[in-house]
């Protein structure tokens, strides 16, 4: 083996991740020289597109930043303007919020595992090349999805821009019917997110230790998804209002994605650090399915992330029973809105991580200014650490081949999703 | 070498939500890929962007001078092109920077502007390349796209939904929520599709499937206006998801001369 190999490697298209992204890999014998995600989506400039729109039409706009995590967009903004307005929607409301973040973790989550990052461990170039092979294993994750859809339809219409949230609640309270039909379904489906959960850690996973600095939301008494204060595994504890004080982004020349640090550093976002940050907070059936798994958690694994998804799939079914077993029908499924001006935060944890908002209004209760941080940008920096200690691991003896695999691997770890990271950039014309 | 009919699934410029149109079919996308062969389709595995197909499915809005030139390549390697939801065949949300006037955005300051590179509008794909059938939505749903693939199959072009939402509330018995509750529904001149889901949930069509055959923009602009709402507000219902459709972008520029 020659020290004077140089590597070059360019995958314009990487397959299996939402959105546009390309890595690039330049080394000399056994240095790396540079390893990029470069993401080349084009920004959509949202934070603008909300400037001037009324309050009520956020819900609906914001949804279309990503057709993965509608939901996720639903839920920040609307936690963000009722705290602008100083309004709290109740228990109910609050309820089914979580209700329906269930399913969108659990469709997200199921997408993931089983159509995008599965295929990687097993060597597999798609789920469907993987179907051939494991048939069992993949009906059961599309049925998974399913469960998640049908979920998240039962208070929004349909999976994808779900149309009933709104500021203040929902437009519509389901039917006990319905809800009874939603918790046979869920209940069907317990023994296979269980089993999902064993099959992930059995999974021929690389080994790769790493230290990473873990940040998600963190609530009083229950996992987060809606509600908490920002923490992380270094110790901070803050305010969703001290997040731009905290955090800062930065533009980079290969990415139209902003670039998060934290203290100047990179952090991890999503589910395995919302796992680590909150293992006390997870309801029995489920601590016991993870300790039952093999896999000990907190971990160093970037690799068990796939574990953390599978868990928390687990941990959505239960809760979602849990919540809509005891469910009646209220009187109204929203409280009345009255916008003044003033600046609301939200920040919820979307399938891949935290998503933080802030809305200025005006006395009208229309939008001034927005800035929406989603995950991908925030995990960005960790992805490309990711890079460069996987590949110092790995050895860069390997072929090109099997360096382009192992990265993209690395990547879609991260389950990316690049077009929710690029939306925020501010327009630059170039006239066609 | 396989004998199944080729379909490809590109993307530009969009939030992906349409694509899952296929990976939410459960076990059909099993089905449908030992039907067709999915020889280009990112998201789900198979990079092949420059091979020929029977039918492209193209997601996304035009908005870089790259995509500019993708776009003729699609097409040139596809029998079959197949526009996938709101911002393919009408530039989608994003398009709403067509209204703005270059100098204000521009005038918006960024960090290193010289990085990214972007045209100022969001196009549909229509108006660049020839495009053999549109498939409405803000998404589209699975039943439009396996209609479509099913129907080209066949060799013949999918039925075309273009009736309005309004009509398939009365169909279905769902009370109007803009007589009853006098909210500003948009069912009258939206297309159906989504089985109007929006009424059916008790609250207005927000326009998401796009105007329908024959929309009357401007007597649902007076309509509103009789429901007291300012004409800045009754533009704003028409710039939504498809604010770029002809006829949704001159209702919205009627209200405000």
């Amino acid at each position: 083996m020659s020290t004077e190999r140089q590597i070059a490697i360019h995958v314009p298209v990487l397959a299996r991740v939402e959105g546009e992204g390309a890595l690039e890999l330049r080394a000399h014998g056994d240095r790396i020289e540079d390893v990029h995600l470069r993401i080349f989506e084009p920004p959509r400039f949202f934070e603008k597109l909300l400037e001037g729109r009324d309050h009520a039409e956020v819900p609906d706009m914001v949804a279309r930043i990503c057709g993965i995590c509608p939901v996720a967009y639903q839920m920040s903004a609307v936690q963000a303007i009722e705290r602008a307005f100083g309004i709290d929607p109740g228990d109910w409301v609050r309820a089914m919020r979580r209700v329906m973040y269930c399913g969108e973790w659990i469709e997200s989550h199921a997408l993931h595992i089983h159509l995008l990052a599965a295929p990687d461990f097993l060597g597999f170039g798609s789920a469907i090349e993987m179907a051939q092979r494991h048939p069992a294993e993949v009906r059961r994750g599309l049925a998974l999805q399913g469960v998640g859809n049908e979920l998240i339809r039962l208070l929004g219409g349909r999976s994808v821009h779900p149309v009933g949230v709104c500021v203040g609640g929902f437009h519509r309270a389901p039917s006990p019917h319905e809800v009874d039909r939603m918790v046979s379904r869920l209940r069907a489906a317990l023994p296979d997110a269980e089993a999902l959960v064993a099959w992930t850690a059995g999974l021929p996973l690389p080994r790769s230790e790493q230290t990473f600095n873990s940040v998600a939301l963190r609530h009083g008494k229950e996992y987060p998804m809606n509600e908490g204060r920002i923490v992380s595994s270094g110790g901070l504890d803050i305010d969703l209002a001290d997040y731009e004080r905290n955090f800062e982004e930065s533009q980079v020349a290969h990415s139209t994605a902003l670039f998060s640090l934290h203290e100047g550093k990179p952090y991890l976002v999503g589910p395995l650090a919302r796992l680590q940050l909150n293992l006390d907070r997870l309801p029995p059936p489920v601590a016991r399915s993870l300790e039952a798994c093999g896999v000990r958690f907190p971990t160093r694994n970037m690799y068990h992330s796939i574990v953390a998804r599978a868990a928390e799939i687990l941990l959505a079914v239960h809760e979602a029973i849990r919540i809509l077993s005891g469910y009646s029908r209220p009187t109204m499924s929203r409280i009345p809105v009255r916008p003044h001006s003033g600046v609301g935060y939200g920040a919820t944890e979307a399938p891949r991580g935290l998503l933080w908002h802030r809305y200025e209004f005006d006395g009208d209760g229309r939008v001034r200014a927005a800035r929406i941080v989603p995950p991908t940008s925030q995990n960005q920096a960790r992805i490309e650490e990711d890079l460069r200690q996987s590949l110092e691991e790995y050895g860069l003896a390997h072929s090109d081949d099997e360096l382009r695999r192992r990265c993209e691997t690395v990547i879609r770890n991260y389950d990316p999703c690049i077009s929710c990271a690029t939306h925020f950039l501010q327009l630059h014309v170039s006239r066609a | 070498m396989s004998t199944r009919p080729r379909i490809a699934v590109h993307k530009f410029a969009s939030c992906d939500g349409c694509q899952l149109a296929f990976l939410n079919l459960g076990e059909l996308l099993l089905v449908l890929a030992a039907h067709v062969e999915i020889v280009h389709f990112a998201e789900a595995g198979p990079v092949n962007p420059e091979v020929p197909v029977d039918i492209a499915f193209v997601e996304g809005s035009i908005t870089t001078r790259e995509d500019l030139e993708r776009i003729q390549r699609v097409r040139k390697n596809s029998d079959h092109l197949v526009t996938l939801g709101a911002c393919a065949t009408a530039g989608g949300l994003q398009a709403l920077r067509n209204l703005a006037s270059a100098r204000e955005w521009s005038a918006a300051v960024y960090a290193r502007p010289e990085y990214i590179a972007s045209l100022d509008t969001s196009t549909a794909i229509a108006r660049h390349v020839k495009v053999d059938f549109e498939l409405w939505g803000c998404p589209v749903s699975s039943r439009q796209v396996l209609g479509a693939v099913r129907a080209l199959l066949f060799g013949v072009g999918p039925l075309e939904e273009r009736d309005k939402v309004c009509l398939e509330c009365k169909r279905s018995n769902i009370v109007c929520v803009m007589v009853t509750r006098r909210e500003p529904c948009m069912g009258p001149v939206t297309r159906t599709g989504c089985g109007a889901l929006c009424p059916r949930f008790g609250r207005d069509c927000y326009g998401c499937y796009g105007p329908a055959e024959a929309a009357n923009t401007e007597s649902l602009s007076r309509r509103f206006e009789g429901l007291g709402l300012l004409p800045e507000q009754i533009a704003r219902r028409f710039l939504g998801m498809n604010a770029a459709a002809p006829e949704f972008a001159e209702a919205a520029m009627r209200t405000r001369r």
